[in-house]
C-alpha cells in the first residue's frame, strides 16, 4: 500500500496494532506505519486457535528480511480464527494491512478494554509526535 | 614500523597534524593511568619471517604426523587422502581472505559455494535442509540439542553411549546452559545401542534422542528400530553421522531421523591436530526456521540474473539477538568449501566406490587381525577389538612405525583392553597385514614378531 | 552480461570423473554380505560427475566473483580485517602440524603442545589474565564458555543467579549467548559520552546478576573511562565481568583487560590475530581467566610438566568439553606465528597504528563535504574504530546508509559495517586497521566524498547501486519467503527482479 492510511472505524494501540470490533469479537492486525517500517513481510507464524491473548502482550512475531517485530494484542481474549492465507502470501500484510492482511480474530474476554484504545485521531497524533 | 604497517615519519607528521594532536600518546588519553600496563609486554622481541618459519618448522619436526607413521588412529578424525586441487583452490585469496558475505553482490562466489555445500550435505543425509556449516562434529550435536529445546520446550536429552564421547561431553556441557539433563543409554553385548534401554529412557519430557551412525566403535546401528523406540513420545531423533560411510549406508533422513549432524573433517580437510574442520547440520523441512548458522538461498537480482544471498537471517544473532536460534557468527566457510570440492571430486560414483573400499578393507582388517571383537556385528571404517597386553603391543607397533589405533579405556572403562582401529583408503592390504603381524592374533603367541 | 551462473551439479555429465579409487587389494565381497539389508543405501547421493579440469574451472570462476582482502580495503567495524601474512599459510601447511592426528600420543606431539602452551602464555600476557583455554571454536563459542564458567563459578558457591547484563550497544552474539547459557538478558543504557550509564548499571547490578558482558573499547569505538568503577560495581554485586575481545586490536601492550578488572576474556584469533577470515570462518575464540575462575576451565588443558608438555584431563570442577579434541590447532599455528613475528614491540605498534589510522580517517570524515551528511555519532577521540550516522545523507540527499554502502562496491572498496550498533541511526561503523597505509585512507575518504557529491546531482545512482558488480541488488524478500536452499532440477527460483528493485527500509531495527 503506497500511501499511509488509517481507517476511521478502527481502534488503535500504541504499539501500532489495530482492532476492528464486531460485537463480542475483534479482528487484529498491524497498522500502515508498522508494515512500512518493517518492509516487505516474509513470514508470519500465527498462534494456535484456542490460545488466549492478553491486552498489551505480544502474541506473535512478524518478520521482514532484516527485522522481526512483536505483534501486540490490543485487547484480551481467546483466538477463534487465524489468517492462514498469510502463510503463502505474507505480503498481504503490506498490501492490505486492514483487509486481507488481518492476523487473528479473537473472542473478547473484557470488552471494556476497548475504552483504553485510541481512535484514529489520537493515533495520528501519536505518529506525528514520534516523527 | 613493522612489515605489516607502513607509517613513515612523514606519514606520522601529516596524520597527527590532520587529527590535531602532537603525538600518538595523546590518542590514548581516555585510558586512565591506573589501568595502563606501564611496561613492555613480557614476550620475546619480534622476529624476521625467516626466523619465524624456522621456529615453527622446528616445532613441527617434533610432531609425528601421518607422513611419518602408518596410522590406524580414528575416533572421529581420519587420515584420508586430500587431492591437490583442494590445496590449490583454498589458497586462492578470493576464497581465503574475504569476510562473511553480508554484501551479496560482491560475494557470489562464496554464497554459491555455500549453496552447493548445502545441496551436497542434503544429498548425503537424505534431509532437505542443510546449513552452511557449524564448527565441528561434537558442537553440532550440542546445537541439535538446542534446536530440540526450542522446538519441544522439554528438558531431557537421551544419548546412546555409541555417540562419540566428545559429542556426549559437549552436549552435557552445553545442556548446563539449556537447563536440560542428559541421560546415557548403554550399549548391548554386541557394542550397539541397546534399543530396549533406549525405549525405557525416553519419556514425555524427552526433547531429543541422540545416536551415531556408524557408532563410535564402528558398528552399523539399526536406525529404523532406534527411530521407532526414540520417537514414540514426540522427541526428535538426532543422528550424528560419519559422512563417508553414507556412500554405502542408507541416508538417516530416510529412516526417520529428524536432524543429522556430523564431523566433516574426512571430507577434504586436514587433520590439523583436531581443527579447524567443519560440522554439518541437516534437518527436516519443518525445522528450517529453527536451524542454527548461515543458510544461503537462491534468488534473482534486478536484471533477472540468478544469484545467492544469506537468507532467513532473522534466525541469527545479529538480528534476533537474545531470541536467536544459536549464537554462532563465524563458522567454517573455508573448510566447507574444501568439503564440497572434495565431494564433487569424488562424484556420484566415486563416493560409493570409496565407501565400498572402506567397507571391504575394514572387514579384511578385522578378519586378518583375528582378535576378539568388542562389536562383532557389521562395521564400516572402524572396529574395536580386545588386545591382551595392550600397552606392550602398542609400544611394539610404534617402534615399527605403526600407530595401531585408539585405546578405549579412557572413554569406555568397561573395555579396558579395547583398541579402536580405523581404516581409510590410505591403509593398504600391506599396511593391514603388517598391523596383523604386530598386533594380531599370531602376535600373542610370539610368532612373527 | 550473460547469465552464466551454473551450479556444479548442473555441470554434471554421466560417466565423467575426477576421482580414481586406489586399487582394491582385498577381497571384493558383495556389500550385501557385509551390511544388513535394511542399512544399505539404494539410491546414490546425486553428487556431480565431473572431470578435474571442469571442477577446477568451476570453483576458480566462482572465486573471481568474490571481493577479498588481498585486493582491497575492508573497513568493517568490529571485524578487524587486517592483512593476512602469507608465511602463516606456509607454516600451517607443514606436515608436522597439518597432518598430525588429534589423538596422537602427547609424547609424539610435543611440538604441537609446546606451540599451544606458548600461545596460551602469550595470550595470557596480552590479556593480563594467567589461565587460558584455547578450546572454543570462535568468538561466540568463547562467549558461551565465559558464561558457562560464570554459571559453574556461582553454582560452586551455592548461588543461583538468573540475569546477565549487556550494554544496549552490544554485538548480537552477546544476548544470543546469554540465552543459550540459560540467563535472562538485561540491557544497560549508554550515557551521553558513549560509555556505560553508571546509574543504570548501579540500579540493575543486583545479587541476581551473574555477569556483565562488555567490550572496551566498546562498539562505538570509545574507551570507557569509568571501567574501574564499572568493575567495582559488578564485583560488589558478586558478579563476574566478561570481556568480549572483538576490540582488542586497540589496546595491546597499552592496557590489559585483566588490569581493568575483567575476570574472563575471549580472543578472536580471526580478528586481532589475523587468522584469514575465509568467507565466514574458520576462526577461534580462546579464553583467559582469573584464578577464581580457573578451576572450571574446559578439558583438556595444555600443561607443562618438567620439560614436557601434556594434556590434562584431571580437572574435577571443569565445565567439561565444548567441542571435540583440543580446538582449532591450525588457527593456533597462524596466530602463534603472528605473535612471534611481531613480538612485544610489534604488538603494541599494531594498536598504536590501528588507533592512529582510525583517528586520521575520522578526521578526514569530519571535513566539509562529508561531515554534514555523515556526522560522527560521538564527538570524542575514538580508538580503533568510529561510528558515523547517515541521517544527514538521508535527510539532505535522500540516500540511506544502505545506498552509500552499495555504491562503494562500484568503487572497489568494501563498505563499513552498517546499521550497527543499533543505538545510532543509519550507522556506519568504520575500522581501518593498522595495515592500511595513509594513501588507502585518503582514497577511501575520496570515495565517500564522491558518492555524496554524485548524490547531490542524482541520488538515483546510489539508490540503484551497485552497477558494476557480478550481480546487482538481489531480491532478499523472495529468498526468505520461499527459501530455496539447495539445488534441485525442478526447483523454481523464488527471486523477483521487480521486488529486488524496490527500495526497502532494510534497517535491522524497525
Amino acid at each position: 500500500m503506497a500511501e499511509a492510511s488509517y481507517p476511521e472505524d478502527l481502534k488503535y494501540h500504541a504499539e501500532h496494532d489495530w482492532a476492528r470490533i464486531e460485537g463480542d469479537q475483534a479482528t487484529f492486525g498491524i497498522t500502515w506505519y508498522a508494515q512500512d517500517a518493517l518492509g516487505e513481510v516474509v513470514f508470519f507464524d500465527p498462534p494456535e486457535v484456542g490460545s488466549s491473548v492478553s491486552k498489551d502482550d505480544a502474541y506473535a512475531e512478524v518478520e521482514s528480511v532484516k527485522a522481526v517485530s512483536d505483534v501486540f494484542a490490543p485487547l484480551s481474549g481467546e483466538i477463534v480464527e487465524v489468517n492462514d492465507g498469510l502463510a503463502d502470501s505474507p505480503e498481504k500484510v503490506n498490501q492490505d494491512p486492514y483487509g486481507e492482511g488481518w492476523m487473528v480474530k479473537v473472542r473478547l474476554s473484557d470488552p471494556a478494554e476497548v475504552d483504553q484504545l485510541m481512535d484514529v485521531g489520537a493515533y495520528r497524533e501519536l505518529l506525528q509526535a514520534g516523527s | 614500523m613493522s612489515r605489516y604497517t607502513g607509517v613513515t615519519a612523514e606519514d606520522l607528521r601529516a596524520m597527527l597534524g590532520v587529527i590535531g594532536v602532537d603525538s600518538i600518546e595523546e590518542l590514548f588519553a581516555d585510558i586512565p593511568e591506573s589501568v595502563r600496563l606501564g611496561r613492555e609486554l613480557d614476550l620475546p622481541a619480534g622476529r624476521s619471517e625467516q626466523e619465524v618459519y624456522e621456529h615453527l618448522a622446528a616445532l613441527a619436526a617434533r610432531n609425528r604426523s601421518t607422513e611419518e607413521e602408518v596410522t590406524f588412529l580414528g575416533a572421529g578424525m581420519y587420515d584420508h587422502y586430500v587431492p591437490a586441487l583442494i590445496d590449490a583452490l583454498l589458497s586462492r585469496s578470493e576464497f581465503l581472505t574475504p569476510y562473511t558475505p553480508y554484501q551479496p553482490e560482491i560475494s557470489q562466489g562464496g554464497l554459491q559455494v555455500m549453496f552447493e555445500f548445502q545441496t551436497a550435505i542434503s544429498e548425503l543425509t537424505g534431509l532437505p535442509v542443510a546449513n552452511a556449516s557449524v564448527y565441528e562434529g561434537p558442537s553440532a550435536v550440542a546445537a541439535a540439542g538446542y534446536l530440540a529445546k526450542l522446538e519441544t520446550k522439554r528438558t531431557k536429552l537421551v544419548a546412546s553411549r555409541g555417540v562419540h564421547p566428545h559429542s556426549r561431553a559437549a552436549l552435557a556441557t552445553h545442556a548446563a546452559g539449556y537447563a536440560m539433563e542428559v541421560v546415557d543409554v548403554p550399549l548391548d553385548d554386541e557394542g550397539e545401542t541397546d534399543v530396549e534401554a533406549l525405549a525405557a529412557a525416553v519419556d514425555d519430557d524427552t526433547a531429543a534422542v541422540f545416536v551415531q551412525q556408524p557408532n563410535f566403535l564402528g558398528s552399523v546401528e539399526d536406525l529404523g528400530a532406534l527411530a521407532e523406540a526414540g520417537k514414540r513420545t514426540g522427541a526428535l531423533l538426532v543422528c550424528a553421522a560419519d559422512p563417508i560411510p553414507l556412500g554405502v549406508l542408507k541416508p538417516p533422513g530416510e529412516l526417520g531421523v529428524d536432524v543429522c549432524v556430523g564431523e566433516g573433517q574426512s571430507l577434504g580437510n586436514r587433520l590439523d591436530f583436531g581443527g579447524p574442520s567443519f560440522g554439518f547440520f541437516a534437518a527436516a523441512e519443518r525445522f528450517i526456521r529453527k536451524m542454527p548458522g548461515r543458510i544461503a538461498g537462491e534468488t534473482r537480482d534486478v536484471d533477472g540474473r540468478r544469484g545467492f544471498v544469506l537468507t532467513l537471517q532473522t534466525r541469527e544473532q545479529h538480528i534476533r539477538r537474545e531470541k536467536a536460534t544459536h549464537n554462532i557468527c563465524t563458522a567454517q566457510a573455508l573448510n566447507a568449501l574444501a568439503g564440497v570440492v572434495y565431494l564433487s571430486w569424488l562424484g556420484k560414483r566415486g563416493f560409493v566406490e570409496l565407501a565400498e573400499l572402506l567397507l571391504r578393507r575394514t572387514h579384511y582388517a578385522r578378519e586378518t587381525l583375528g582378535l576378539e571383537a568388542i562389536n562383532p556385528g557389521p562395521v564400516v571404517r572402524e572396529f574395536a577389538v580386545r588386545v591382551p597386553d595392550l600397552d606392550a603391543v602398542i609400544s611394539r607397533a610404534r617402534q615399527a612405525g605403526i600407530n595401531p589405533g585408539y585405546p578405549l579405556r579412557r572413554d569406555y572403562p568397561e573395555f579396558s583392553d579395547g583398541l579402536l582401529i580405523a581404516v581409510t583408503e590410505r591403509r593398504t592390504k600391506e599396511h593391514i597385514d603388517r598391523l596383523a603381524e604386530l598386533v594380531g592374533a599370531p602376535a600373542r603367541t610370539g610368532v612373527g614378531v | 552480461m550473460s547469465d552464466d551462473t551454473v551450479t556444479v551439479f548442473e555441470r554434471s555429465r554421466d560417466g565423467r570423473r575426477a576421482f580414481v579409487a586406489p586399487e582394491l587389494d582385498v577381497p571384493e565381497l558383495p556389500v550385501e554380505e557385509l551390511l544388513p539389508a535394511e542399512a544399505i543405501r539404494e539410491r546414490p547421493a546425486e553428487l556431480p560427475e565431473i572431470s578435474e579440469p571442469e571442477l577446477v574451472r568451476h570453483y576458480t570462476t566462482l572465486s573471481s566473483k568474490n571481493f577479498h582482502l588481498d585486493e582491497g580495503f575492508y573497513p568493517l567495524g568490529s571485524c578487524t580485517m587486517k592483512h593476512n601474512p602469507k608465511v602463516h599459510e606456509r607454516v600451517a601447511a607443514l606436515p608436522g602440524h597439518a597432518r598430525l592426528h588429534p589423538l596422537q600420543d602427547p609424547e609424539y606431539a610435543q611440538g604441537a603442545l609446546e606451540l599451544m602452551w606458548r600461545l596460551q602464555g602469550a595470550l595470557g600476557e596480552i590479556a593480563g589474565l594467567p589461565h587460558v583455554s584455547l578450546q572454543p571454536s570462535a568468538g561466540s563459542h568463547g562467549e558461551l564458555a565465559g558464561l558457562l564458567l560464570t554459571r559453574a563459578y556461582h553454582e560452586d558457591r551455592g548461588e543461583q543467579r538468573t540475569k546477565v547484563l549487556t550494554p544496549d550497544t552490544a554485538h548480537g552474539t552477546n544476548p544470543a549467548t546469554v540465552t543459550m547459557a540459560g540467563y535472562e538478558v538485561v540491557k544497560v543504557g549508554t550515557a551521553d559520552d558513549g560509555g556505560v550509564d553508571l546509574d543504570d548499571l548501579r540500579a540493575k547490578a543486583g545479587d541476581d546478576v551473574a555477569c556483565l558482558m562488555l567490550t572496551n573499547p566498546n562498539t562505538l569505538g570509545l574507551f570507557d573511562r569509568n571501567i574501574e568503577e564499572i568493575a567495582h560495581i559488578v564485583h560488589d554485586a558478586g558478579a563476574t565481568l566478561y570481556y568480549d575481545g572483538a576490540n582488542l586490536n586497540a589496546v595491546m601492550g597499552i592496557a590489559r583487560p585483566g588490569d581493568m578488572g575483567f575476570d574472563i576474556v575471549h580472543f578472536n584469533l580471526h580478528k586481532t590475530f589475523t587468522q584469514p577470515h575465509g568467507g565466514g570462518g574458520p576462526g577461534a575464540g580462546p579464553i583467559a581467566c582469573s584464578d577464581r575462575i580457573e578451576p572450571f576451565l574446559p578439558v583438556p588443558q595444555v600443561v607443562q610438566r618438567g620439560d614436557r608438555f601434556d594434556l590434562d584431563f584431571e580437572r574435577p570442577k571443569s565445565i567439561g568439553k565444548l567441542r571435540g579434541f583440543q580446538g582449532n590447532f591450525g588457527v593456533f599455528v597462524r596466530s602463534y606465528a603472528y605473535i612471534c613475528s611481531l613480538g612485544r614491540d610489534g604488538l603494541r605498534d599494531v594498536s598504536e597504528v590501528a588507533v592512529l589510522n582510525a583517528n586520521y580517517l575520522k578526521a578526514l570524515m569530519g571535513e566539509p563535504g562529508i561531515a554534514e551528511y555523515l556526522p560522527i555519532a560521538f564527538d570524542r577521540l575514538c580508538m580503533h574504530e568510529f561510528v558515523l550516522s547517515g541521517r544527514g545523507a538521508k535527510d539532505e540527499l535522500g540516500i540511506k546508509t544502505l545506498d552509500i554502502a552499495k555504491r562503494m562496491l562500484d568503487h572497489d572498496v568494501h563498505p563499513p559495517t552498517v546499521y550497527f550498533p543499533l543505538l545510532v541511526d543509519e550507522a556506519l561503523m568504520i575500522e581501518p586497521t593498522e595495515t592500511e597505509t595513509r594513501e588507502r585512507l585518503d582514497h577511501f575518504a575520496e570515495v565517500v566524498r564522491s558518492i555524496l557529491e554524485e548524490a547531490k546531482e542524482d541520488p538515483q545512482v546510489a539508490r540503484t547501486a551497485p552497477h558494476t558488480t557480478p550481480v546487482r541488488r538481489l531480491d532478499e524478500a523472495g529468498a526468505a519467503k520461499r527459501p530455496v536452499v539447495r539445488w534441485r532440477p525442478e526447483a523454481e527460483n523464488p527471486g523477483d527482479p521487480e521486488r529486488a528493485a524496490e527500495v526497502s527500509p532494510t534497517a535491522p531495527s524497525a
